[in-house]
């Protein structure tokens, strides 16, 4: 039998199945804390009102800088900045924000742009979701929300860091929510250690945000393994 | 013809005292008095940031506002609803007052001013509704200036009601002499005495209004320490430096960043309280300089007013005054330095922020008594027929009046004497 002739297409294939593939990896990395913060205070008004003050036993203190006892910080939002109109948020499912003990809990979330955020009102007492935005195009919302009342639901088109929450019937509630443009993002947990997943093969530049401490950025590049960025703030 | 000067003066003083009503005038000082507690009122809310916790206007929560239960007026509730409230109360006693002054008191000017207090109390009224249903923080600040103009007309309505404004001047200048310690006896203030109260009055208006930005900036103090600023006589405003100040704050109510703008606004908050401060106390020192003789005493008993001696025209209104616009701008700056020691504890606050509205409207009224005076002093003999220093009374002498009038200036329209004319 004379030598079969091997088809256009099997080549094609055997060729691309022995080529390396760039596969997305992840960001990684441990975001510390340099020096000694403020201490935190009491929120004191919190415990003059009477329906607040009936679930605590002391007050609640604030919580700008949650340090572990190396120096983990956490509350630190992580993302690519530059990264745009990658959202995947109309298909995601809705962050919840609830208001639990006359504190919004949790304190910090992020989203994606057209993500939904639930807010719920599990205490016995009625608050207002009053959100701030500050970016043209992203709305600014005052709604009452009686206890047991129905949640609200609420988007934001535009990217937006630290977009505040507050209820003006207990001033010392806030929450703060970051939206971005793109999947692409984590908030260190309180060990100081941030994933931001499934990131394609790429150049980026890193930015770390902390409510307090300011903006660092980092540039890495990813390519079939994960990259890592660690951060270290200082306070002076 | 001497006996035809003393009975013209005693008619005069009959009709004057005939014209005042005291129902009339007692009801704007309740009015004036509701108005400085809705100052207070509103005062605390920006104080407490409780601008925005009643999200609907005019209902509360969806309830009518007169039918929200009580209840339910907690937290931040409390002070915004209790402040709608108590506006609907001055509106209502405006509008009585526009009504009364309208039908009652024949002198144009008065009715128009009556008018425009109705008209602002409404447009107040709308102004703190739209700051809460579109959201417009900006407004607040408007809402709070036009609060300090509507209490200096309301003040001002209760001083041309008042038995004292109606009886300037009803004495001649002969009648002055004998009695210098009278407290109606109000000598011309001077030119440049009027031009600084005005001057400084304006001031104060601008600084009320620097005020009202600086706390609708809703960031707590921009500068926590007095009356050094961040350590020093001025502070670094660098972005380095703003993002240590951040980083170092730890605020609890507040929790806007503080920005470089905003430590400014507080500098110069600081700075033209010391101008004012300055200011008020020349005008007090020129105010116990009035009627400082320049050469020798008056001669008495129709020889006619020569230069004033220093027992006449005793300057008793102005002084006053002016004591007691200095004191309050002493207690002002005290609750200033309060204000920041306490962290802007939210009653000292809003203390700060009436006594503020006190200064304003003594130095308005001040203003017009200043102003309410004659072109010139007269020559006058105990039998003449001219006008004393603030014009004559509602005489039935035709020409005497219309002499008279012509003689003086024109306070809002119409001359002193004749306000209380109905």
């Amino acid at each position: 039998m004379k030598g079969a002739k091997v088809s256009p297409t099997v080549l094609l294939l055997a060729v691309l199945a022995g080529a390396p593939v760039a596969r997305a990896a992840d960001i990684i990395g441990t975001i510390t804390l340099k020096g000694t913060p403020p201490p935190e205070i009491p929120i004191t008004p919190l415990m003059d009102n009477p329906d607040c003050a009936a679930m605590y036993t002391t007050a609640p203190t604030t919580h700008f800088y949650v340090v572990g006892p190396k120096g983990e910080l956490a509350d630190v939002v992580v993302s690519l900045k530059g990264v745009t109109g990658k959202s995947t948020g109309p298909g995601q499912p809705p962050a919840v924000l609830d208001q639990k003990g006359c504190l919004y809990t949790p304190q910090l979330l992020a989203i994606q742009t057209g993500q939904k955020i639930v807010v719920k009102n599990s205490d016995h007492c009625l608050h207002n979701v009053h959100c701030t935005p500050t970016v043209p195009g992203n709305q600014e919302h005052n709604d009452a929300q009686l206890p047991g009342g129905a949640d609200l639901t609420y988007t934001f088109p535009k990217p937006e860091m630290f977009l505040r929450f507050k209820c003006d019937v207990h001033p010392w509630m806030f929450a703060w929510v970051s939206v971005f443009d793109s999947p692409y993002y984590a908030i260190t947990d309180k060990d100081g250690k941030f994933v931001i997943k499934n990131v394609p093969p790429g150049k980026y530049t890193v930015e770390a945000n902390h409510r307090k401490l300011g903006a660092q950025t980092q540039d890495v590049e990813v390519k079939d393994s994960d990259a890592t960025a660690n951060f270290t703030f200082e306070v002076k | 013809m001497e006996r035809t000067g003393a009975t013209l003066q005693n008619f005069e003083m009959n009709a004057n005292t005939q014209n005042y009503n005291p129902w009339l005038h007692w009801f704007i000082v309740v009015t004036a008095a509701a108005t400085f507690l809705l100052l207070g009122s509103g005062g605390m809310v920006t104080s407490h940031e409780a601008g925005m916790s009643v999200p609907d206007w005019p209902n509360t929560y969806g309830y009518n506002m007169f039918l929200f239960p009580v209840s339910k007026w907690m937290g931040g509730i409390f002070y915004e609803h209790t402040h709608r409230l108590l506006a609907s109360g001055i509106g209502l006693l405006t509008t009585v007052l526009a009504v009364w002054l309208w039908f009652k008191v024949p002198r144009t000017w008065m009715r128009w001013l009556s008018v425009l207090a109705f008209v602002l109390v409404v447009l107040q009224g709308v102004l703190g509704g739209l700051r809460v249903t579109l959201h417009l923080d900006k407004l607040g600040i408007v809402h709070g200036a036009l609060a300090q103009l509507f209490f200096v007309l309301i003040c001002a309505l209760a001083l041309f009601t008042s038995r004292w404004w109606m009886e300037l001047g009803r004495r001649s200048p002969t009648r002055r002499e004998k009695n210098s310690m009278d407290k109606h006896a109000v000598p011309e203030a001077g030119a440049p005495l009027r031009r600084l109260v005005l001057f400084t009055t304006i001031l104060i208006f601008l600084q009320l209004v620097l005020g009202a930005t600086m706390r609708h900036q809703h960031a707590g103090l921009a500068i926590p320490d007095f009356p050094a600023a961040y350590g020093k006589i001025w502070p670094d405003t660098s972005a380095a430096a703003v993002a240590r100040y951040n980083a170092d704050r730890m605020e609890v109510i507040s929790e806007n960043p503080i920005t470089a703008f905003q430590i400014v606004l507080q500098m110069a908050h600081r700075l033209v309280a010391l101008a004012i401060f300055i200011f008020v106390a020349v005008c007090a020192w020129q105010a116990w300089n009035i009627g400082a003789p320049a050469s020798g005493p008056a001669r008495a008993n129709g020889e006619g007013r020569k230069q004033a001696g220093p027992e006449a025209g005793a300057p008793i209104v102005h002084r006053r005054i002016s004591l007691f616009w200095l004191a309050l701008i002493a207690v002002q700056i005290a609750l200033g330095a309060w204000t920041l020691w306490s962290n802007k504890a939210a009653d000292v606050a809003t203390a700060h922020v009436l006594v503020g509205a006190l200064a304003f409207v003594t130095g308005a009224l001040w203003c017009l008594i200043a102003f309410a005076r004659p072109a010139s002093q007269p020559q006058v003999a105990p039998d003449a027929t001219t006008p004393n220093a603030f014009g004559a009374a509602q005489s039935t002498t035709a020409n005497r009046v219309m002499a008279t009038r012509a003689s003086l200036p024109r306070v809002f329209g119409a001359h002193p004497a004749m306000i209380g004319d109905q």
